[in-house]
């Protein structure tokens, strides 16, 4: 394996764990703030918090890690992406900022303020949206080199069908996501009418998800054809990853053993997204940049990884931790016991 | 829009998100070590009131941490977005310290849930207190490694340039660069500080306040002795920073302090204005600068006669200068003289108007940092990488910065005031003394 192929797969592990949990994190929030607008924010709102409370600056972190991470490994993509990404990302920014500080202000300073929790809940849903613009925009055919500089084109941007397959895709992939992870965990809180109030917006948002994900491969055909004909050398990954989206669906709808329906979606989407990125593989922007010229100097890249490895050694017994104290312990989860600041 | 005003729009964006940010990060990177103290306290003098200063701070320091985490996120993509030739460059150098920042975040940020998450979990407090240890280390370690990366923007090194192209990198010779040992201690000390001056104004304005409670009182005194050790600490590292200056970025110092030409005995000017290039209605210290800069009161001080003019930073950071070292030696004296007050039981430390002094210092502190963290700034100018790369070609070709710096004017504007409105609202609806009412009575239910 090279240095550039373990960068790579260090990167996108993490933006795979971002998604993951920033999808429960911010389809939470969604859900919190729809059932305070219908008036049924008593059945969701304990449970909701009671996951996000420990555990919401952590996901940010990832979010983070990914993007220090890129420009460590692969400084040229501050050149591309930084120039032509200045206005989605910004708007990303603040929607994560609203997000993120809303979030707590509503938890910390004013618990069951509705405008607070709207807030959130809004901006939220809105990130998976404004950041899922980057892997568009990684396609190809939307960045122009003027004098040498890129330039995005906006209007082929927003009027191109895989723009908004994407957009579609992150909203409703986040929600079926985050639907899935709490029903879970209501069901583990033993708190029936949240479990089933939750488990129907899995079986909602199930349908989009296969949908527009499956659009996507068809709407590559026409976009990027070699990035099309990459994806039909990683057939079984899709398949696989199909068929543990059957089974998390029949789980769900017979009611039964919702931790291991959890643990398909993972491998669902970990199939899908690491098939994905494998055959997106050499390229991080089509045609203009591949792992290989935009890597990193040899001393730099070591040290990275040294780092990355000492970093791991500290970073996953504190996770297991956080999880032992508040996921996996009954007592926490059911809510007995009040040990906020 | 010109590249010009790109550079213009993304400097000023730049300027206003570190500004805002920097209030939110410096609480955060001190505030844990003052809730470490207060709880360390607390347990070993078995002192609830200690204990409870530790919570509260703890529930309003979640509120600041949220600000400080969204605008970190910020500046964190900004510098991509609005710099991208410049972290093109510098990514091939100075990406390990960043990537070691988030680490530490990732520390701070686990630990901090748990020990949130945990008050009266544990039998034993000092279990408790120990999940704090790492968020306060993780806290200060961000600012550890975010401001190496500084440093070396101050005076790179740790490569070899070839062709425009950077080889024979190493990243650890980058980390540890000349500016590194005075900036990292500079930026931790008056962390500190300033997190325990905005504490003790806190206090002192609950004091004045009609609450005449032991609890804040207690408070006052610790935080105006933890803030008085930083601020001490802070004048000796600055003293190293004069000297740092003086032998890697001369021309700095000589705009700083208006030292127009090169000369023995030289004298350390504050404030004043400067005229057809001659200084007026200036206090000069003589032999200070001389002192600063090389620790000797006669030896030679090189002036702005030496530098090219192009590569001299403008002079109104004389300004940011005066304002940090005044608020510095103020807030030194404030604090020893309330420290000594207590100790011999002057009445004067308990006045009305000493109160109102402390209560000023929290926001003088403040200030202090904003116009420190200028100074470095435009005291680098014109270079974003001295010596490599000059500010005007690193920033962003895209026409956008103006729309955006708008954009996240308003975001601050509306963190910055829902920040506020909700650490009132927190601590109003559940005053001290209610609170600690409430836990007498519920310590008493146990007994009976």
């Amino acid at each position: 394996m090279t240095l550039e192929i373990l960068g790579i797969s260090v990167l996108w592990t993490f933006l795979f764990g971002y998604i993951l949990i920033g999808a429960i994190d911010f389809g939470a929030g969604f859900f919190n703030a729809y059932s305070t607008l219908t008036g049924r924010q008593h059945i969701l709102t304990n449970i909701i918090q009671r996951y996000l409370s420990p555990v919401w600056e952590v996901t940010n972190v990832f979010l983070v890690f990914f993007f220090v991470g890129i420009i460590g490994f692969f400084p040229k993509t501050a050149f591309y992406y930084g120039t032509t990404l200045l206005i989605p990302v910004s708007i990303g920014i603040i929607l994560l900022a609203i997000r993120g500080s809303y979030y707590a202000f509503e938890t910390y300073g004013a618990r069951g303020h509705k405008g607070y929790s709207f807030m959130y809940g809004l901006a939220g849903i809105l990130i998976p949206a404004s950041l899922s613009i980057v892997l568009t925009i990684s396609e190809g055919g939307f960045i122009d080199l003027v004098n040498g500089n890129p330039v995005l084109d906006y209007w082929k941007l927003f009027t191109s069908p895989l723009t908004w397959a994407i957009v579609v895709l992150s909203i409703a992939a986040t929600l079926y996501i985050s639907a899935v992870f709490l029903t879970w965990y209501a069901n583990k809180a033993r708190d029936t009418e949240a479990t089933n109030m939750i488990r129907k917006y899995a079986l909602i948002w199930a349908l989009p998800t296969i949908i527009t994900a499956g659009g996507i491969i068809v709407e590559l055909r026409n976009h990027n054809p070699e990035h099309y004909s990459n994806i039909q050398n990683f057939w079984p990954m899709f398949l696989i990853s199909f068929l543990m989206f059957i089974g998390t669906l029949w789980l769900i709808w017979k009611r039964r053993n919702y931790g291991l329906a959890f643990l398909l979606l993972v491998g669902q989407f970990a199939f899908a997204f690491f098939g994905y990125g494998a055959s997106h593989y050499p390229y991080l922007l089509y045609p203009y940049l591949t792992i290989y010229d935009s890597f990193t100097n040899p001393a730099m890249a070591i040290s990275l990884i040294v780092v990355f490895i000492m970093g791991l050694g500290l970073l996953i017994p504190s996770l297991y931790l956080l999880m032992r104290l508040f996921l996996f312990d009954k007592d926490y989860v059911r809510g007995k016991g009040d040990y906020h600041a | 829009m010109g590249n010009e005003e790109a550079v213009f729009f993304s400097r000023v964006l730049t300027e206003t998100t570190l500004s805002f940010h920097i209030i939110y990060a410096t609480i955060g990177v001190g505030v844990p070590l003052m809730i470490m103290i207060a709880q360390w306290v607390g347990i070993k003098k078995n002192d609830d009131h200690y204990i409870l200063l530790a919570r509260r701070w703890a529930r309003g320091f979640i509120i600041t941490v949220a600000v400080g985490v969204v605008t970190g996120t910020a500046i964190g993509l900004q510098l991509s977005l609005l710099w991208p030739n410049f972290m093109e460059l510098a990514g091939n150098v100075i990406a390990l310290p960043l990537f070691m920042e988030t680490f530490a975040f990732f520390f701070e940020a686990i630990f901090l849930g748990i020990y949130l998450y945990t008050w009266d979990r544990f039998e034993n407090q000092k279990k408790h207190f120990l999940l704090l240890i790492p968020v306060a280390i993780g806290a200060s370690f961000s600012a550890v490694f975010i401001t190496i990366v500084n440093a070396f923007m101050n005076a790179p090194r740790g490569f070899d340039i070839v062709n425009g192209e950077f080889v024979n990198v190493n990243p650890l010779l980058a980390m540890f660069n000349p500016a590194m040992p005075t900036k990292v201690a500079h930026v931790v000390a008056t962390s500190y500080m300033t997190a325990a001056f905005v504490l003790a104004a806190i206090a002192a304005f609950r004091l004045l306040k009609g609450s005449n409670h032991e609890y804040h009182k207690k408070a006052l005194y610790l935080t105006m002795k933890v803030g008085l050790v930083f601020a001490i600490a802070s004048a000796i590292i600055g003293d190293f920073s004069g000297k740092y200056l003086a032998e890697y970025q001369p021309e700095k110092l000589a705009a700083a302090e208006w030292h127009l030409e090169t000369s023995e005995n030289a004298p350390l000017i504050m404030y004043g204005v400067l005229k057809d290039g001659e200084v007026k209605y200036a206090i000069k210290i003589p032999y200070a600068l001389s002192f600063l800069a090389h620790g000797s009161f006669t030896q030679e001080v090189a002036g702005l006669d030496q530098f090219p003019e192009d590569e001299v930073p403008p002079l109104y950071i004389h300004y940011l200068f005066d304002i940090m070292v005044s608020i510095g030696i103020w807030m030194t004296l404030l604090s020893g003289v309330f420290w000594l007050g207590v100790q011999r039981g002057w009445k004067m430390v308990s006045t009305k108007w000493f109160r109102w002094l402390i209560v000023l210092g929290g926001p003088l502190s403040i200030v202090a940092i904003e116009a420190g963290w200028w100074l470095a700034e435009v005291g680098r100018q014109p270079w974003i990488l001295r010596g490599i790369m000059r500010t005007q070609d690193a920033a962003t070709t895209s026409g956008h910065v103006d729309s955006m710096l708008i954009l996240f004017c308003l975001l601050y504007l509306v963190l910055g005031v829902g920040s506020v409105v909700v650490l009132r609202r927190m601590f109003r609806n559940n005053p001290v003394e209610r609170e600690i009412e409430d836990r007498d009575t519920e310590k008493g239910g146990d007994v009976l």
